[in-house]
């Protein structure tokens, strides 16, 4: 981190990049709380702790409008979805000795591997890259022309989806 | 800044998830694990939209989010109805098509 701070230009980077590396590592470390927490409320408030952190990268990369879409519909209205599922399917979770299945040491191998697979991947393929200096932050309104402009047909179709999956939820989820 | 922490980050998030989508009993936990691996998928998109100054991978992580909206509904409606019909979550009780 140290040396990635002396070669970025001083204007913007700098604090940019300390704001990464703080988020960077609680991103982190909430992840993986997150899938190793016994108690599935705490890993729910971790989660919230992963989303938050990517909300700050959306900012990081000039992606404001996705920021805040991030927070209302992640932190806004999934973690809550998620702790009514919590709360509805709990009782019998209660006092769980081992929150991971038997084949837990198969799922960090597959993790390992895959992570560092995708490690050398990309520091292969995007080892000195850099963003754009003057990164200006993206307009809302140059978003909004594309998605209503060259993207509206599959906006119509994400938005069909969504009216499908509430039907849906609602037919799997009733009592009959 | 390295288009690279960005990635870096993200392949962290994306083998967390897929540890936790393998390894976690509790159906509730394997969602929040598939979440982990959709905001990853979404730090990417945006970091590549961002290295080559184009709208088209932000349009994509927006359409990601209102499909991992809809599948976050699905699968919590998913789980209770097991949760109604096998009095509980853990996904190795679940086994009715195992062959």
């Amino acid at each position: 981190m140290i040396h990635l701070l002396a070669e970025a230009s001083p204007s913007y980077a700098v604090p940019a990049n300390i704001a990464f590396g703080i988020t960077a590592v609680l991103m982190t470390y909430s992840a993986i709380r997150v899938v190793t927490a016994s108690n599935v409320v705490h890993a729910a408030a971790f989660l919230v702790v992963v989303l938050a952190g990517v909300a700050v990268n959306f900012i990081l990369l000039g992606a404001e409008f996705l920021a805040i879409t991030q927070v209302l519909v992640y932190i806004g209205a999934i973690v809550v979805l998620f702790l009514f599922g919590i709360m509805l399917t709990k009782a019998p979770m209660e006092g769980e000795e081992r929150p991971a299945r038997d084949n837990w040491l198969l799922g960090a191998a597959s993790g390992l591997v895959f992570l560092g697979l995708l490690v050398y991947a990309l520091w292969d393929g995007f080892g000195k890259d850099k963003l754009p200096a003057d990164l200006a932050p993206t307009s809302t309104g140059a978003l909004s022309d594309a998605i209503f402009g060259s993207y509206l047909f599959p906006f119509e179709v994400v938005s069909l989806l969504l009216l499908a999956a509430l039907v849906g939820a609602i037919v799997i989820a009733r009592r009959d | 800044m390295y288009l690279n922490q960005f990635l870096m980050l993200a392949a962290v998030l994306f083998s967390v998830g897929v540890y936790g989508v393998i390894a976690r009993k509790n159906g509730v936990m394997v969602l929040m694990s598939i979440e982990l691996i959709l905001n990853a998928v979404n730090i990417n998109l945006v970091a590549f939209a961002a290295m080559n100054g184009a709208l088209a991978g932000q349009v994509f992580a927006l359409f990601v989010i209102a499909v991992a909206a809809a599948e976050v509904g699905v699968g919590l409606a998913i789980v209770l109805a097991i949760f109604r019909n096998y009095k509980t979550v853990d996904i190795d009780e679940v086994d009715l098509m195992k062959g």
